[in-house]
């Protein structure tokens, strides 16, 4: 009798330890040799006839075709670029990375072929190093520290660091300057720049940290910080989605989001930077802008895909040019931003 | 991992610091929170054993982070917006008391049943058994689970950085991640926990001995 129960428990137990087992894996869904074989050329013709490009035939970028789908690490929470919602997820970083895809497989469904995963701050790193996933396109800013352990294309998109306060700017907060005592408070995410930058610009400052910049906007809401700093494009995703806040003051950093690779991906990298030219110039990179967020900012020109970092940029052979012409630039505060002047030190405050 | 220490002392000694206030002010009410809601579930008063008894049910069956994040930011949508370390310690000690009132309990009832008789015998309250007879004894036989809740208490600090506090791990790992020495950090905050730990299990362990029952 006594036996009995304890083989009943022992199979409800290991029934348990198998349920979990299989809920938790991911597998990626191995479309081996399935997709796209197309000629193994570099027939990226995809949906308009395109150009081709040069590095998609480099072994790095036909391991990602084999393996059928691109695993790539993305914001869940960042409105305008990576955001969840009943139709997966939207945002511009979501359209850079279906728009690279596309150039890998070049059959006109990249979203058959990517696999996104969530990407908070905190883990673009480790998941590049764990080999969870391809590639990080998530509001990445491009740095040397990060440039130790993983590598970078793009720049895809340039912003800078600015100011979030509530609607009406009670304070008349203009500048990092008028946050710079510790009777204000100002709220930012852990691993981030911005905390980083803001702590260089603000010393005195007082700081409140949190995993995600929504908490901060709701730490906002709640009169708990006096402020909010990161980057101005994703300030504007949430003035966009909570509403009561405006963004002031001048950019004080600048901010170019890069495509996150694991260390040593120079096949990848060098097509993503090709790739990412390609549809800078056919007016793609325009209208991805234009779809997300667009909606409340302007387009700007896209950047100069350049970087001291490294010193090969483009794959050999590329129709891309080794410094972009339409580097120009144009924008207000940040940029002296063509070719070189990356992101080492973040201090491009204008005071 | 020490280089790494050392390299960091002052932010990080700072954290460890607070974390230490935070584990002990929290403990310290959660010990208050203990005795008092295992002395309601103990009562001849049905309102207050229910009282304790949900109490118990509420807070032993809700994962902590979800309190932190329903305190913090939930309450100022009631107009009750605390800062961040006095929400932990509040939230801490509500948690943590749960587990020591049910820890509590059980000594209480370990106590020999005839002592209560005795006690009414004499003429004795509710609250004064309690306080003079029952809480004496009671306390002296559950050092040590006492002990493991202190312990687990100071490692839930942890989940305190999810509302901002400044605490150990998530100085930490900010550092490492500015310097890229992720594990680094991660270890020698671990090494900071295990040994001040250690320390605290010793005292517990001292203060069983000193404290036990003669049987």
């Amino acid at each position: 009798m006594r036996l009995r129960r304890f083989r009943v428990l022992g199979l409800v137990l290991s029934l348990l330890l198998l349920l979990a087992a299989c809920g938790g894996g991911e597998e990626e869904p191995e479309e081996a040799g399935g997709a796209t074989e197309a000629a193994g050329d570099t027939e990226t013709a995809g949906a308009e006839g395109e150009a081709t490009t040069v590095g998609a035939d480099a072994p790095g970028v036909q391991e990602l075709r084999d393996a059928g789908t691109v695993r790539v690490g993305i914001k869940y929470d960042q409105p305008l670029y990576g955001i969840q919602s009943p139709d997966g997820v939207v945002g511009f970083d979501a359209e850079i990375a279906k728009l690279i895809v596309e150039g890998i497989f070049g059959d006109g469904d990249p979203e058959s072929h990517i696999e996104f995963t969530e990407a908070v701050s905190a883990n673009r790193e480790p998941f590049l190093q764990n080999d969870e996933v391809d590639m990080v396109i998530a509001t990445y800013t491009m740095n040397d520290e990060r440039d130790q352990i993983v590598d970078f294309a793009g720049p895809y998109y340039e912003t800078g660091q600015q100011l979030m306060v509530p609607e009406g700017n009670p304070e008349g907060i203009e500048s990092p300057d008028d946050l710079n005592t510790p009777d204000l408070t100002t709220c930012s995410v852990e691993g981030s720049t911005s905390l980083q930058n803001f702590e260089e610009a603000a010393p005195e400052g007082d700081t409140l940290v949190f995993d995600s910049y929504s908490r901060c906007a709701e730490a906002m809401n709640d009169g708990r910080v006096d402020a909010t700093t990161t980057d101005g494009a994703i300030l504007f995703g949430l003035v966009d989605e909570f509403g009561g806040f405006e963004v002031v003051g001048e950019e004080f950093s600048d901010e170019p989001y890069g495509v996150g690779l694991p260390e040593g991906a120079t096949d990848v990298r060098l097509f993503v930077n090709e790739r990412i030219c390609q549809i800078q110039e056919s007016g793609e990179w325009d209208q991805a802008f234009e779809d997300t967020v667009g909606v409340v900012a302007e387009t700007p020109e896209p950047p100069a895909i350049d970087s001291e970092m490294y010193d090969e940029v483009f794959p050999e052979g590329s129709e891309c040019p080794q410094a972009s012409e339409t580097g120009g630039a144009t924008s207000e505060a940040s940029s002296e931003m063509d070719m070189s002047e990356p992101m080492t030190e973040p201090t491009e405050m204008s005071s | 991992m020490i280089q790494f220490l050392i390299d960091n002392w002052e932010p990080i000694w700072r954290a460890f610091l607070l974390t230490a206030r935070l584990a002990l002010y929290s403990f310290t009410i959660a010990m208050v929170i203990g005795i008092v809601v295992a002395a309601f579930r103990v009562s001849p008063i049905p309102p207050l054993q229910r009282f304790g008894a949900v109490y118990v049910s509420i807070f032993r069956n809700i994962p902590l982070l979800v309190i932190f994040v329903l305190f913090y930011f939930g309450f100022p949508k009631l107009g009750i917006v605390f800062p961040e370390f006095p929400s932990a310690v509040i939230v801490l000690a509500t948690y943590t008391g749960a587990y020591l009132s049910e820890a509590i309990r059980s000594g209480i009832n370990a106590v020999a049943v005839g002592q209560a008789e005795a006690a009414r015998a004499i003429g004795l309250g509710f609250t004064q058994l309690l306080r003079e007879i029952v809480m004496p004894q009671a306390l002296r036989t559950v050092v040590a689970p006492i002990g493991n809740l202190f312990i687990a208490n100071a490692k839930n600090t942890s989940i305190a950085l999810a509302i901002g506090v400044e605490e150990l791990t998530s100085v930490s790992r900010e550092l490492g991640q500015r310097q890229a020495q992720i594990v680094e950090a991660l270890l020698g905050a671990g090494l900071l926990y295990v040994v001040s730990l250690l320390f605290a299990g010793a005292v517990f362990g001292w203060i069983e001995t000193r404290v036990a029952i003669k049987r």
